[in-house]
Order: structure tokens, then sequence, then C-alpha cells
């Protein structure tokens, strides 16, 4: 159940489309919920979305089955999601893939045993001319090298303690 | 230096505080356009200024807008495409995290012009801190008076909202972001009905590009005519190009649309040159779906006159010698990279969006990144590059929405101007994988303007 300050927050976001078109808020209020219950949507959050918006189930898990954003299993509390794409890959993606699979000791969609991080190679996120580059949650981390991500796990690991 | 419309006032410190915009001349186009002139005005600065649509397709702009439908009683809308997914591109992101008041004017006055009174900014969920900035710009001009009710006393009202989409390349296709901003999958709709006549909600709606909509408030500050004087031909104005892969300066640039490539890629004041003294082999001019160039023809045109930075020279000689402009995601490949390797990132790309709607799309991007992956590990046999210009061919036009094409430009181009790297790949798998084809014959002045023969 979302806190009455996010109920709040999907009371706004509804008020953004017509009388009777609440179901464009599906998609903010899937992210809303992604960000409150642990990082993934189970059918049981696709559930509560469903009856907040007054839709039925089957609309909401259509959707979050379509967008790469929603995760539909528990993933680990830092995703790296690190961009393969042509102009990534041109500026070493792969290596910097490789080395955190080396480094965190998983392969590209596992999680490691702790929980904490999990590792994802995706398609383009719009940070071409930065690559190569991952998405960690809300932001960007761009430029990389073995260095930055070695201080990128670091970074989450004391913020883990 | 070039002339710059857009980002003619992007170094000013803070200039994405409405008190600084402002301060520099921010909303003086709005205020002209509510003050002084009625929408078919403006609309007719629009069409005089020439204005293409900067999201890849280059519709001209007036045009677009003139098909809406003016039912009475019934709401239209405008929605902002910021769903910026091509591979390459980042031109949007800049515009909106560094100078976001210059949206939010270009959404005032498109909307005045439209006669809609509901605007949404449909952005790419992975974007995910840009709402953010969006939603103070949008308060703060809100706070001013340039949203809401009555603005400006010119009696016309307007809200503005971020959408925030969620990981679908497929939602940058009018319809499929229309279908999205409704809640459901982006899937995209059968055209006609155009969203001009038929969009969100089934009321009349224009979905225009980013730097399509922040281009109106350069033209209504100097005018349509002034405007059309930049650039060249029917290529007016200036253009947003980000530029990556491997060149010294990677990063967001406007253009005056009378420039070479040669003097895109190697003046420092934009690409700044190959990285590491390397040389050029390929381009990728206008995002990931443009066809490839080879360093030959993309500096020259088959004719052996220099490719110029415009919609028509990069077009020059169709896709047998030419490519697009497109979105302006210019991606460079040094004398190091593989062709193969990187046409089956982009069939990877392709097949991952593919929104599965069209069979021939669905099954195809697949199958294409199956046989990519099998001449790029050494496993591919002769017939496998015939094979691929078969499936390319039969997506091609064959689906729904233009993703079919997308996916169908970039193997075909591959094939058609590397063909011999493809076979090189496939005759010698062991030394493949141990180095790459290189610049061969690449970048050797041209002899002949023959279209190729594939």
């Amino acid at each position: 159940m979302f806190s009455e300050e996010k109920l709040n927050k999907v009371k706004e976001i509804i008020a953004r489309y017509p009388q009777g078109r609440q179901k464009s808020a599906l998609i903010p209020v899937l992210h809303l919920a992604q960000g409150e219950f642990g990082g993934w949507l189970s059918t049981e959050t696709m559930d509560y979305v469903a009856s907040l918006l007054q839709i039925k189930p089957i609309e909401v898990y259509e959707v979050a089955t379509f967008y790469s954003m929603f995760n539909l299993q528990p993933v680990g509390k830092h995703v790296f999601e690190v961009c393969q794409t042509g102009p990534c890959m041109l500026r070493g993606s792969d290596n910097i893939i490789d080395y955190i699979k080396k480094k965190l000791d998983i392969g590209v969609g596992e999680t490691t045993k702790d929980g904490l991080f999990t590792l994802k190679a995706v398609e383009c996120l719009g940070a071409c001319g930065y690559a190569p580059m991952m998405q960690l949650g809300k932001h960007y981390k761009e430029h990389l090298t073995p260095e930055k991500v070695d201080a990128i796990i670091e970074e989450c690991r004391a913020n883990a303690n | 230096m070039g002339r710059k419309l857009l980002f003619d006032k992007a170094h000013i410190e803070n200039i994405r505080y409405y008190d600084v915009y402002r301060a520099n001349g921010g909303y003086g186009s709005a205020e002209k356009a509510l003050k002084s002139m009625t929408p078919d005005q403006v609309l007719d600065e629009v069409k005089k200024s020439g204005l293409r649509g900067r999201g890849g397709a280059g519709f001209p702009t007036g045009m677009k807008w003139s098909f809406i439908a003016k039912p009475e009683g019934v709401p239209r809308y405008l929605v902002c495409n910021a769903d910026e997914s091509e591979p390459g591109t980042f031109k949007d992101r800049y515009l909106m995290e560094f100078i976001p008041h210059l949206l939010i004017e270009g959404l005032l006055i498109s909307s005045y012009t439209l006669g809609a009174n509901t605007c949404y900014i449909y952005i790419r969920g992975e974007y995910a801190w840009i709402p953010d900035i969006l939603e103070e710009a949008i308060a703060d001009a809100k706070k001013n008076g340039w949203l809401g009710k009555n603005i400006m006393g010119s009696g016309f009202d307007l809200e503005i909202y971020v959408q925030r989409g969620a990981g679908a390349y497929i939602c940058g296709e009018e319809t499929a972001l229309i279908e999205s901003l409704e809640g459901k999958r982006g899937n995209p709709r059968i055209k006609p009905p155009f969203p001009a006549v038929k969009g969100l909600y089934d009321c009349p709606t224009v979905v225009n590009n980013v730097e399509t909509l922040a281009t109106v408030v350069p033209i209504l500050r100097i005018g349509g005519e002034e405007y059309a004087k930049y650039g060249t031909g029917k290529s007016t104005g200036t253009k947003l190009i980000s530029a990556c892969g491997n060149i010294n300066k990677p990063g967001v640039y406007e253009i005056e649309m009378n420039i070479s490539v040669e003097e895109f890629i190697y003046s420092d004041e934009y690409c700044g040159g190959i990285a590491n003294g390397k040389r050029l082999k390929a381009c990728i001019p206008g995002g990931s779906s443009v066809p490839i160039l080879p360093a030959n023809l993309l500096l020259k045109t088959a004719k052996g006159e220099p490719r110029m930075m415009t919609y028509e020279s990069l077009a020059d000689g169709g896709f047998a010698t030419g490519t697009m402009l497109g979105s302006g995601g210019f991606i460079v490949l040094d004398e190091d990279q593989c062709i193969v390797k990187n046409t089956l990132t982009f069939a990877r790309f392709y097949h991952h969006e593919s929104c599965g709607q069209c069979s021939p799309c669905r099954e195809g991007t697949g199958w294409m990144e199956r046989v990519l992956k099998n001449i790029e590990n050494g496993k591919g046999k002769m017939s496998d590059i015939d094979l691929l210009w078969d499936i390319q061919r039969k997506i091609e036009g064959n689906t729904i929405c233009p993703l079919g094409d997308a996916a169908a430009w970039p193997v075909a181009a591959a094939i058609r101007h590397f063909r011999d790297e493809f076979e090189w790949h496939v005759l010698h798998p062991e030394e493949a994988q141990k180095r790459n084809f290189g610049l061969a014959h690449y970048a050797d002045p041209l002899e002949i303007a023959a279209p190729a023969a594939v």
C-alpha cells in the first residue's frame, strides 16, 4: 500500500488527464510503485495499481510486460544497466561489461549473492557522446573506465552499510 | 563560427533558470505571438521559415500543423516527442537539461497556434532526472504568468504536463507514443486516421519533436523569412547534431545547414577529427536507422561533389550511394571498427525494440540478429549474406510503422557498401576472431559513380 503522500501523488497524476482517462496514469504510477516496493513489480503490486486506477489487472500486466524498465523479477539494490548498442560498443562498452562481470563475479542478468548488485546489458540510453556509460537508478554514469567502475561499486557498498 | 539560433545563449551561466532566461530576451517570442499575432499569422511565419521536423522524418512543420482538424467543441492536443531513443541521438536531452525554458516557450507558441489547451511532454523513461528540471521550469513559467488561465491577458489557456515512458524505442513513433500516453502498450496504430484528425483520446493531435518545437522560438524572434535565409535550399535554418563514436570531441553541436560533412568531422569547432590519430572508415550520419556510408562516399557524393550537412546532400544518390540526415545522430567509425559487429549491435537493438505487432519485423529482426551473430562468431556461410539481404527486403515496407524500415536499412547498407568485409569474415573465420578487416579500400578516392551491385 502506498503512503498517504504517495496516494496524493497518484491523485495529482490522475488529475493531469481528462475525466475518465485515468488509465493514462498507469506508466507513471507503475514507476512510483516500482520505486516504493523493492525495485520490481510483483503480481500483488500490479493488482494494487489496477485497483487504484480502476482498471482490470490484465491491463496492467500487458503494459508492465511491454516496457523494459519494469522489472518483473526481484533485482539487486543497485542495478547496473550498461549500454551495449553501437555508439557505446565503438567506445569499449564490451570491456566495461566484462570488467563488471569479473569484478562482481556475476553474469549479465544476474544478481550478486548479497543482493547488492544486478548487472544488465541494455540498449541505447541516449548518452552516445559520453560513452561508455550505464544507468544507475535515476542517474547516468558516463565516460566509464575500470577505475570509475571501481569507485561506483565502492560508493554503492558504502551506502549499503 | 557558425551562426546559432537555439544555442546562441547556451553559454550564459544559469540560463536554465527562469530569471536568467527572461533577462536574456526569453519569452520575447511568446509575448510577440500572444500580444500581437493571430494563430494563423504564427502559422504563416512557421510555413515561411521552411522548418522541417527535426525528429528524423523531415516533414515540413507548418504543413503538419495546417492539417489539424478543428471540429467544434473538441479539444486539441499538442504532444512533445521527447522519447529520443534513436541510437546516436542525444540532442533533445541537452536542450531539455540546459535550456528547458526554450522548449516551454516553444510549446506555448505552438499550442497557441494550434489552439491546444493541454500539452504533454512524453519523455523517455531513462531520462529519469529531466522531468524534475522540466517540471521546475513549468512551475516557474506558471508563476510568472506564461501558463495557466488567460495567459498575458490573451484569453488563451494552457497547461503543460510531463509524462515519463518506460523504455521502449517504438514510443518515438507518434501513434505508439499516443497509445503509451493513454496507458497502453506502445503498438503503433494503422494510419489513416492520422493523429491530426484522430490522435490522443481520439482528438486532433499534433506530435512534434523537442528540437522542432524549440525552433519555433527563434523563428518568431527573427521572422520566418529571415530564418529561411539560414541554411541551404530546402534545408533551412540550423540543426542540432549529436556527434559520437570515434571522434575527438563527441557532443551536441548546432550547425547551420551550409557546412560540409568534412568540415563537421575535422574542424576544431565541431568533432575535432578522428580520435587517437586514426583514419575515418565509415559514418552513420542520422541515427542508427539511416544507411551507413564508407568514408569515400560520405565525404563526396557519387558525382564527386562535396557532401554537405543538409537533408538533400546527405540523401544525394538515394540509398545506392547516399544516406539521410535523419535525427542528426552522427556516429563515426574509425579504421579499427568492425562493420559486421557494428551492424550486429543495431540488429540486436531493433530486435529488442520491435513491438511484435507485424510478423515481418517481429520475426525478421530476430532472424537478422541470429545470422549476423553467426557471421561475427566465425560460423557464417557465404549464403548467409544473401539471406540477410533477402530478409531485410522482406521487412522493408511491409510493416505498420517505420521501425521495420529502420531495422532493414542498416543491414542493407552494410552489405551494399561493405560486402567484402562480410565475405572476409565468412572466408577467414579464425583470422576474423583475432583482428578486424581494417580500413581496406573504404577511403580510396571513388573511381566510378555506378550504383552498388546488389
